[in-house]
């Protein structure tokens, strides 16, 4: 099953390669992983997105507990949460796509934030089977190229991952 | 850019005063070296080379902090590990940049799988010079990685002491585990206040102590609700100084116990409640407990494919398990566990047997009878048996006797090997920390560095090493370090020109195709031992085995070599085959 767990780390020069280390040391999935420095900037908040049986997802909530540079571990999957993915896509748009291209993004809520006579790059947010749908809607041989940067998630309502 | 000082400036050398407290300006070597005197630490094994020659400019000044030099880093760390798993203090060990590091990294690697306290200290390239490939760089952070409880790589020397403070605290407590600390050459050179922290804390680190009430109480109902209990505990309870607790549970209920090879000597092994060690090559007796129990007591063991074998035939009999341990990772990690209770060791058995001390009514004294009369039947299968009439000298049985010219008294390590089960199975630990071996990461060499780490926490102690040819030969070099720091080891040399363990997975798997693990041109074990400055013994007759030893151990002051001719043919049974179930056992 896929789960979408929630670090809390130390903002320390290694950090992100013990998690990284520890995944293809034992053998888990990465999905996607997401890291940035948080509010208080001694500490960086990670977005892993992962599968595995419910034994497999335990083990790595403990084994990244047992980091000495982690601070908090939270499987937001295990309750009410808001996942969202950022996608930039380069696609052809000429002649009568141009148009259609643009429908297309504003029926996807994406952004044009750059333009050419030729092409347009779309910027698109949201969980990741919307950026999918987008992909899947649109003809592929006009897509130049895609750069997603994997999904980050936050808890619904009071829930709270904080130090 | 900053400038390094290399002259001792008296003016900066002395307490300066800071709102009324003492703080002194030192030298990152000073400051490493006055953390090692700060945490007690009195031996340090290393190697000196290029990065770390501040630092050994500093432990020549002083002589708290006494440096053991050996022959190569692999013995240093695995010297250290020894140190600390023979006593409960923290092993130090001394390494270069670079080569010194990869040569340090099995031993590292050894420590972390046996969760063995340890500050490993590396010296690293100036700060400058990281990543333009210097000479004698890498990236030792980045290697040891994977095989250390946490490292550090010290960028400002305002860090220095309370990264060493942390190193110790993080090693020590918790599941412990080594800790390197990887200082780059200019730290060592820079100045600056000292002031060691008393204490640390870290919100990133808490870990758990107490073990949860409700979960003992349910632990302390289920085993006495057992009709055919056992108790299998590992190494967490010699590193969890808890034998003592665990000895007075066991007795208390009167149920059998079984100890891991890393957790020999948690439990008397001359005790009729002690079933021997269980495993791949465990007794009859522990493994058929374990398979046919209807409640298992873990204690700070970890279900390892060497001692339960196949997890899916394991769970083929159904029963039930309580899992103490301090580290939540350990617990339903192969084996899925009914109650879970996570925390120090002792504190838990000390809670336990209060529950168990307060709760109404006992064990089931019936069940408890006819679950001793099965364990007999089991016993009496006497699977330990070897052939005590051969003309060749069986390797048994100079454990045996080595057992008996000692009184048991005797600290022994091991390399890894057929010797070392046979080590593991004949000579009966009483005691914890006496047997100190390599059982996660089955490292051959450990033995003789491992017996040096023994001896030198241990001055007074008798310490044998029981090695064959294979392994002894993988840290040969070490017999000069104990010529130098006069180290009385006796070395137990089993010899049957192979690598024993290779051979008979060789016999029983692969045809008899002995491929690679004949030893052609050994050395005379016996001129090696002498070239070194020792005393060297060649023992070929089983009669000689007895006055051999003897005459080895009245020897106080002298390190022997004892090079035992064995048995070539001679195998380690029971076995459990690799995959199959503990019950599969092949026995002789």
């Amino acid at each position: 099953m896929r789960h979408i767990i929630s670090v809390l780390l130390e903002n320390e020069a290694g950090a992100l390669s013990r998690v990284a280390g520890l995944f293809s040391a034992r053998g888990y999935n990465i999905e996607s992983l997401t890291v940035a420095p948080t509010e208080d900037a001694t500490l960086s908040r990670m977005t892993i997105v992962t599968s595995g049986s419910d034994e497999v997802i335990e083990q790595i909530n403990k084994q990244l507990n047992k980091l000495v540079d982690v601070v908090k571990v939270v499987d937001l999957s295990e309750g009410d949460h808001i996942e969202r993915e950022l996608m930039l896509v380069k696609v052809r748009a000429m002649g009568k796509d141009r148009e259609e291209m643009k429908r297309m993004a504003d029926i996807f809520r994406g952004r044009i934030i750059d333009v050419t006579d030729k092409d347009y790059t779309i910027e698109l947010t949201g969980p990741g089977s919307k950026l999918d749908a987008f992909l899947k809607a649109i003809d592929p041989a006009a897509i130049l190229e895609t750069v997603r940067t994997g999904a980050s998630g936050i808890g619904r309502g009071d829930r709270v991952l904080k130090v | 850019m900053f400038r390094v000082s290399f002259l001792k400036q008296p003016g900066h050398r002395g307490p300066s005063v800071r709102a009324g407290k003492k703080i002194m300006q030192l030298s990152g070597a000073e400051i490493v070296v006055r953390c090692l005197q700060a945490e007690g630490v009195e031996h340090v094994f290393g190697y000196p080379g290029g990065a770390v020659l501040f630092l050994y400019d500093e432990l020549f000044k002083q002589d708290m902090v006494k440096h053991v030099l050996v022959r190569h880093e692999q013995a240093a760390v695995h010297a250290a590990d020894a140190y600390a798993r023979s006593t409960d203090k923290v092993g130090v060990a001394l390494v270069t940049s670079g080569p010194g590091v990869t040569n340090a990294v099995t031993g590292i690697a050894t420590a972390f799988m046996d969760s063995i306290p340890m500050v490993i200290i590396t010296g690293q390239v100036p700060t400058h010079a990281i990543g333009e490939d210097a000479f004698q760089e890498c990236d030792t952070v980045g290697i040891t990685r994977p095989c250390v409880k946490h490292n550090f790589l010290i960028k400002d020397i305002k860090d220095l002491a309370v990264t060493i403070k942390k190193a110790f605290y993080i090693a020590s407590t918790g599941r412990p585990g080594p800790v390197v600390v990887d200082i780059p050459k200019d730290i060592t050179a820079l100045k600056a206040e000292f002031e060691y922290p008393k204490t640390i804390s870290m919100r990133s680190y808490n870990p758990v102590v107490k073990g949860h009430p409700g979960q003992i109480k349910k632990a302390a109902k289920l085993l006495l609700e057992a009709k055919r209990p056992m108790i299998y505990t590992g190494g967490g309870v010699i590193l969890g100084d808890a034998s003592v607790e665990l000895a007075q549970l066991v007795r208390a209920l009167g149920y059998p116990c079984t100890n891991t090879l890393m957790g020999l000597g948690g439990y008397p092994a001359t005790d009729p409640q002690n079933l021997g060690m269980l495993g791949m090559h465990g007794t009859y007796e522990a493994n058929m407990a374990m398979q046919h129990c209807d409640v298992l007591l873990a204690v700070g063991a970890r279900f390892d494919d060497r001692v339960i074998g196949n997890p899916k035939h394991f769970f083929e009999e159904p029963r039930q398990i309580i899992h103490i341990d301090i580290d939540p990772a350990s617990i339903s990690k192969r084996v899925k566990v009914d109650v879970p209770v996570v925390g120090n060791v002792r504190d838990v058995l000390k809670e336990l047997m209060r529950q168990i001390e307060a709760a109404r009514g006992g064990p089931d004294k019936a069940a408890l009878k006819a679950w001793w009369t099965q364990i007999g039947q089991w016993r009496s299968r006497d699977c330990l048996k070897y052939d005590r009439s051969s003309a060749i000298i069986k390797p048994q049985f100079v454990v045996e006797t080595l057992y008996k010219v000692t009184k048991g008294e005797a600290f022994v390590t091991s390399d890894v090997g057929q010797h070392q089960m046979w080590a593991a199975q004949f000579y009966k630990f009483d005691k914890p920390r006496r047997w100190i071996n390599s059982g996660g990461l089955g490292t051959m060499g450990v033995g003789l560095p491992y017996a040096m780490g023994v001896q030198l926490a241990h001055p007074k102690a008798t310490v044998a090493c029981v090695t064959g040819e294979a392994s002894v030969q993988m840290c040969i070099q070490e017999l000069s370090t104990c010529k130098q720091y006069r180290l009385p080891i006796k070395m137990i040399n089993l010899n049957n020109r192979y690598m024993g363990m290779v051979r008979q997975w060789q016999e029983f798997f692969h045809g008899n195709r002995y491929s690679e693990s004949y030893m052609d041109a050994l050395p005379d074990f016996v001129r090696l031992a002498e070239a070194y400055g020792h005393v060297g013994m060649r023992i070929e007759k089983p009669a000689d085995v007895e006055p051999a030893l003897k005459e080895a151990f009245a020897r106080k002051k002298e390190l022997v070599f004892m090079d035992f001719l064995t048995d070539q043919t001679e195998n380690v049974f029971p076995m459990v085959p690799g995959g199959k179930g503990l019950s599969e056992m092949i026995l002789v």
